[in-house]
């Protein structure tokens, strides 16, 4: 493979708008070959709307979309060497398995016997050589997921599509279908581009995630930076489970440095502020938000013993979630439910005062204004 | 197991309840077959017999003379033909345009939700309105548009009426129809490189059957049944069967031979009735199973 320096896919400064209102709002996207990139945002984000748009589905109104260097926006979605798996399948009812996943071929003029030879191969690949000859209506439901992914599968396309494959699966049947999506990414590497609004499916899948919210792109970053380095407030909410402690606090000088100050019941607490955590300076009398993730928050003995910014606060435990591998603990401070995540096998009960070690190196600082990170 | 006590409590009706309700249906059939077992027996009687009343009376004397006659014989307006020639102008009017309102409402409904073009609910709004226009209103300019094109008193005509009159209800159903049919069955067809006519013959066709059925139902039902068009755009050669019937009926001479017009109409009758026999069987849903969703 060779280096190229324009990446695989390009999206600039695309705009969508249904007359006076925009869906997308000026979206800026890369992708390398071989990448996975995950659209992810809540519901009417325009996370579908921007892959219909890359398949031709839907109209631009302006920007570009380009796939290995060509421009590909105003071409029609067959001629865009594009697959598409949709979120309901979208498998011909009429037609048998083999049927649908020749059908593609079938309009392009495929000889039969070639047919033959890319179903069996990719029915192969997907262990669904014995349901060839069902109709759709007689498979299961992770069947009929194979039978879609295999119907793309087959064209060898440059660009993967997937439209909320999972979201009509059963949890169990998800996670499976997950990993399997992943082996075969693995395997074939090819390019995909992936709607979710499971931020799970976001984080294990991808190598690119763009979360969106209302048809601006939030940010745009491999899972780790998503996750550690949120570019504002609302990021940083939607991503992870249970999601990220945000506490209203206000930056104050001390002897060794700066300090968050926090309400905790009608008192007054001090955190020391690692200078690591933001990328600009901090003023005195600040306002800031403080974000901390749950695993960042634990029992004592739980903590990071890598680090050194461990903090203690003693907090009043509220609740006590077991959720198996983890126990979480809900505490209140500066006027929010804090979600702390401990060992499976501490022992802790409601109403308890215990103490909470915060581990302010994977703390990240927000402007309460901007909503963005400091 | 109380579950099952109380499910026997809720299920048992009183025996005389019961023995009411069905009373009660039976009467209702009854007074629903009367008019058919009149027809029935009554076309199978030489006419003295139905001259001497009890009209509910079975046959004395069975005879298949009234039907030979009324088929083949019968004086129908000014010549003994029977309703043959008319039943055969009728099929000759009613399977093309059946075929043509069903074909091109199928169609317009494919366009109407699938090919969305600016003011397309208009359209439909303009289609939908030509369903609640009486028959009367049309008939002069309807008959202007005939006499232009030479269709005046001819068969074709008369399936250029049906047609164009029938487009409205065919758009209807197809067009609900497919407004609930996944659009994403459309999309993926597009993506796997079908065209317009490909993604219609393909995908939507194959799976519009049970509304085949329904709108083939009503437009025959509807053409073959219809008189006023009949009567007013039709010549001697051409009338349908509805027309031919009355003018059996009518014929101001000679006897009233009640058991040839017994005969006749439910001559008249039958297609329609084979018609819903034979396609209800076809009527099934579940078509779109497995289509969508998990």
């Amino acid at each position: 493979m060779s280096a190229t320096t324009t990446p695989f896919m390009q999206i600039a400064g695309l705009r969508k708008s249904y007359g006076e209102l925009e869906i997308l709002k000026g979206i800026d996207i890369e992708l390398d070959k071989g990448g996975f990139l995950v659209l992810v945002g809540p519901s009417g984000c325009g996370k579908s709307t921007l892959l219909n748009t890359i398949a031709g589905l839907e109209p631009i109104t302006s920007g570009t979309i380009s796939v290995d260097g060509q421009p590909i926006n105003d071409l029609h979605p067959s001629k865009r060497d594009i697959a598409m798996v949709f979120q309901s399948y979208a498998l011909y009812p009429n037609m048998t398995v083999g049927g649908n996943i020749a059908f593609g071929m079938e309009m392009r003029g495929v000889p039969k016997a070639e047919r033959e030879v890319a179903i069996a191969k990719v029915a192969k690949t997907l262990q669904i050589s014995h349901l060839l000859d069902r109709k759709p209506s007689q498979l299961s439901g992770g069947q009929r997921q194979r039978v879609a992914m295999g119907r793309a599968l087959v064209r060898d396309p440059k660009l993967f599509l997937f439209d909320e494959p999972l979201s009509n699966l059963d949890a169990k049947l998800r996670v499976d279908m997950r990993l399997e999506i992943k082996r075969l990414h693995a395997a074939t590497g090819k390019t995909i581009v992936y709607v979710t609004h499971d931020q799970i499916e976001a984080m294990t899948l991808a190598t690119k995630i763009a979360v969106l919210k209302d048809g601006e792109l939030q940010q745009f970053g491999t899972p780790h930076e998503i996750y550690t380095k949120p570019a504002n407030i609302f990021v940083a909410d939607f991503m992870g489970s249970p999601s990220m402690n945000l506490l209203p606090a206000k930056v104050i000088s001390g002897k060794a440095g700066l300090l968050l100050e926090l309400v905790q019941d009608g008192n007054k607490v001090q955190l020391a502020i690692p200078a690591t955590i933001v990328s600009g300076a901090l003023v005195d009398g600040q306002s800031v938000i403080l974000g901390i993730r749950p695993e960042a928050v634990t029992d004592k003995d739980g903590a990071d013993r890598n680090t050194n910014a461990i903090a203690m606060l003693e907090g009043r435990v509220e609740l006590v979630e077991p959720a198996g591998s983890d126990t979480f603990v809900i505490t209140h401070l500066a006027g929010k439910e804090v979600t702390a995540r401990m060992r499976a096998d501490v022992v802790v009960r409601p109403g308890e005062t215990v103490p909470f070690a915060f581990n302010l190196d994977k703390a990240v600082l927000f402007d309460p204004e901007t909503q963005k990170r400091l | 197991m109380s579950a099952a006590v109380s499910q026997n409590v809720a299920i048992r009706t009183s025996p005389f309840a019961r023995a009411l309700i069905y009373a009660l249906l039976i009467i209702i059939a009854v007074y629903y077959l009367l008019p058919l077992y009149v027809m029935l027996v009554n076309s199978l009687k030489p006419l003295e017999e139905i001259r001497q009343g009890q009209m509910l009376n079975l046959p004395q004397t069975w005879t298949l003379e009234p039907w030979r006659s009324a088929w083949s014989t019968a004086q129908i307006g000014v010549s003994p033909t029977g309703l043959l020639p008319y039943f055969t102008n009728s099929f000759l009017m009613v399977i093309p345009a059946v075929a043509i309102a069903t074909m091109l409402g199928a169609l317009n409904g494919y366009v109407l939700t699938k090919w969305r073009f600016p003011g397309d609910n208009y359209v439909f709004g303009l289609m939908l309105f030509s369903c609640f226009i009486p028959f009367q209103i049309v008939i002069i300019p309807m008959a202007a548009v005939l006499g232009f094109l030479g269709l005046s008193g001819t068969i074709p005509g008369l399936i250029l009426v049906h047609t164009v009159y029938g487009l409205g209800f065919t758009t209807l159903f197809f067009r609900n129809f497919y407004a609930a049919f996944p659009t994403e069955l459309v999309r993926s067809a597009m993506i796997d490189g079908a065209g317009f006519f490909k993604i219609f013959t393909r995908i939507l066709l194959p799976l519009s059957l049970p509304i085949i059925i329904v709108t083939v139902i009503w437009q025959f039902t509807n053409v073959w049944n219809d008189f006023l068009f009949g009567a007013s755009f039709s010549d001697y050669d051409s009338f349908p069967m509805t027309v031919a019937l009355n003018n059996l009926v009518n014929s101001s001479t000679g006897v009233k031979e009640y058991n040839v017009h017994f005969a006749g109409a439910i001559l008249a009758a039958l297609p329609t009735l084979i018609v819903y026999v034979v396609s209800g069987r076809y009527f099934v849903r579940g078509l779109m199973a497995g289509a969508v969703k998990g």
